[in-house]
């Protein structure tokens, strides 16, 4: 990859304050590190897929690159433009280049508007066309997106899931975006359906060179269409790698574990099947040390993965890992 | 050839629907045999009847608007399900056959403690005074891997994570230790690692405790790993029905088929899968308007005329012995049409 990266995101931090027991006069609880320092940068037309279980922070970063949630610290940039900086108008203008689609169709969709008013309203916001010819830019999106025009007039739960998410990414692309946060856009739908939406996902990349975030909590959901892979794991990325290196030889006993735990449709399948004890801590006490460190099966695991946190560092061409034994994989 | 201890014969359970659009067929004639301490997986997408199928087992159908048709049999431990009295219903219920479902904070009680809930079953099947109730509890507890048990028992579902809630209905499910247990999409509601660790725990519990299982996924790869026999289930009927090994080497209905073939893997190499995944065309059609003749001839890539016309029955596959590998396809009597798509 020689080219610039279109999206660059650096030492991004999002932390939410505690909440106060007992209707908020008792004492307050302690911060939650929601996003703690991640990095990472995406060239333009590829796929980063970003991965990790519930609560690790996954849909906090999207949310923070698109300023949907105020980062409390870091430095986020669109081809170059400073999207942490921006303000009013130049921020809304950013915004017509950054979209998002989320993971229920049926929540992100105003049960209220039809099909043809939900596609026509981003246009109407950036000004970018009203009347018929809104109708008309609709009635091609959904074209693009596998659905017959006549749904233009359909609500939202006249459709099945499979097509309300369209929908949701036919708004979302309404606004000729360089950049889309998919925020499991496919975890919600069966199996199917699932494969047609990331199908048509792979097809408007390609016809259209977005570049996209898919954020999942499905390793092999990801597999099929990230070029580069990070894990997540209590606010931090854990490793980051071309998905090539990451699925053939993961560096991080988390990403190992996950990789293991994924159930495989083959019952021949003879899987060497790590199973992680206990559960995720809670991101208001991390662990100290490294925060994989309580339920890390690596056999070398000592004293020092207890007290010093691993930095990310690069162990193989492009593939980085935070884990004091990377070198040894399990 | 040992008895089986769930017989399911010709179920139909209908729903009338709202709007006084129809009659929504969920379940149409549905057949199946669940034998003692094998796990059946039953597997299906949304609206297939699956789900409505384990409700008809123990009755949960609420009435109206569902039935269950005259003519629908269900045979547990010799008796017909459908015909039992209520006193009697209920000594099966939670006793015999007990059921844990998806969603672990909405099927437990908010306002009981987790060890009120998992001893109730003892109490109300087994007579169980309070205190031995509560020791009962600590027990199942402790078999389910909850850490604490003693301090856990006195705790309420929401002071408990996802993982461990659905511990604590596992727990709830087998405290009368039963012969059939109805787990309906058991793990999909939570992470893949503690997936992982769900199944492992029902694995062994099976095993302990020689109970049948009937597993309810849409999940291929979970019943990859823990089925011995699978029924696949489309728009309310069984479509295919084999031994899991089978299954998964030698599909037999397009459905599976494109089930199988739409699944992401891990178990492939990148370069591989970049690319389209196979997706099957449409939509699963609604239940009040089945196609007719086959009813995923619509989807369906082999379809030629006499599957828009008549509707296919079981039938066995060649070179499997009579019952243990059926198909609800057209194509097994004429299988050279298959050859032809290759």
């Amino acid at each position: 990859m020689t080219q610039a990266p279109l999206v660059q995101v650096e030492g991004l931090v999002k932390r939410f304050p505690g909440e106060r027991a007992l209707f908020g006069l008792g004492r307050a609880r302690r911060t939650v590190h929601a996003v703690d320092g991640v990095s990472f940068a995406i060239a333009a037309g590829q796929t980063l897929g970003l991965v990790g279980e519930s609560g690790c922070g996954k849909s906090t970063v999207g949310r923070t690159i698109l300023r949907l949630i105020e980062p409390d610290a870091g430095r986020v940039t669109l081809g170059g433009a400073d999207v942490v900086a921006l303000r009013g108008h130049e921020l809304r203008a950013l915004r017509r280049r950054m979209q998002i689609v989320f993971q229920d169709p049926y929540g992100s969709l105003n049960p209220r508007m039809t099909v043809r008013q939900t596609l026509a309203e981003p246009l109407a916001i950036h000004r970018l066309a009203t009347g018929a010819e809104a109708k008309r830019r609709g009635a091609a999106l959904l074209e693009e997106v596998g659905l017959d025009p006549a749904y233009a007039a359909a609500y939202p739960h006249e459709l099945s899931g499979g097509q309300r998410q369209r929908v949701g990414i036919a708004r979302a692309l309404s606004v000729e975006p360089q950049f889309l946060v998919l925020d499991e856009p496919v975890s919600a739908l069966d199996v199917s359906v699932q494969a047609q939406v990331l199908n048509l996902l792979a097809d408007l990349q390609r016809k259209r060179r977005l570049t996209y975030l898919f954020i999942a909590h499905d390793l092999a959901v990801v597999k099929h269409i990230a070029d580069d892979v990070a894990v997540m794991y209590l606010g931090k990325i854990v490793e980051r790698a071309p998905a090539t290196g990451l699925y053939a030889g993961p560096r991080h006993p988390y990403t190992t574990s996950l990789l293991s735990a994924v159930p495989v449709p083959d019952p021949k399948a003879q899987r060497q099947r790590i199973v992680l004890q206990g559960e995720v801590p809670s991101p208001a006490a991390p662990p100290a040390g490294c925060p994989f460190n309580p339920r890390c099966p690596h056999p070398k695991k000592n004293d020092r993965c207890r007290t010093e946190p691993p930095a990310l560092r690069e162990v193989a061409p492009g593939q980085f890992a935070a884990c004091h034994f990377a070198e040894e994989p399990m | 050839m040992t008895e089986p201890l769930l017989r399911v014969r010709d179920l139909k359970t209908y729903f009338v629907t709202e709007h006084g659009s129809g009659t929504a067929r969920a379940v149409d004639g549905v057949s199946f045999d669940v034998y003692p301490g094998e796990t059946l997986g039953v597997v299906g997408e949304s609206g297939c009847g699956k789900t409505v199928t384990s409700l008809s087992i123990l009755r949960l159908i609420p009435e109206p608007p569902g039935h269950i048709r005259p003519g629908s049999f269900i045979e547990f431990e010799g008796r017909n399900l459908l015909t039992l009295a209520p006193k009697e219903l209920r000594a099966v219920r939670g006793n015999r056959i007990a059921m844990i479902f998806q969603e672990p904070m909405s099927s437990l009680n908010p306002v009981f403690t987790v060890g009120y809930q998992v001893a109730e079953a003892a109490i109300v099947h087994q007579g169980l005074s309070r205190r031995a109730a509560r020791a009962r509890a600590i027990e199942m507890l402790t078999l389910v891997g909850i850490p604490d048990p003693g301090e856990r028992v006195d705790h309420y579902p929401h002071q408990m994570s996802g993982g461990m809630r659905q511990r604590v209905m596992i727990a709830m499910a087998l405290i009368c230790h039963p012969q059939l247990l109805i787990a309906d999409e058991p793990t999909t509601a939570l992470d893949v690692t503690i997936q992982a660790q769900i199944l492992e725990l029902l694995d062994r519990l099976q095993r302990e405790l020689g109970m049948a299982v009937m597993l309810i996924t849409h999940d291929l790869g979970v019943v990859a790993g823990s089925a011995d026999r699978v029924v696949v289930m489309y728009a309310g009927q069984v479509v295919e029905q084999a031994p899991t090994a089978e299954l998964f080497a030698r599909p037999l209905h397009p459905y599976t088929e494109g089930l199988l073939a739409s699944v992401p893997r891990l178990d492939t190499r990148v370069s591989q899968v970049r690319g389209r995944l196979h997706s099957i065309p449409g939509q699963v059609p609604a239940a009040t308007a089945w196609p007719a003749g086959c009813r995923f001839h619509p989807r369906c890539r082999y379809a030629w005329d006499r599957c828009a016309m008549e509707e296919p029955p079981l039938l066995d596959s060649a070179g499997s012995e009579a019952g243990t590998h059926t198909v609800r396809c057209w194509l097994l009597t004429e299988p050279q049409r298959r050859d032809r798509h290759a």
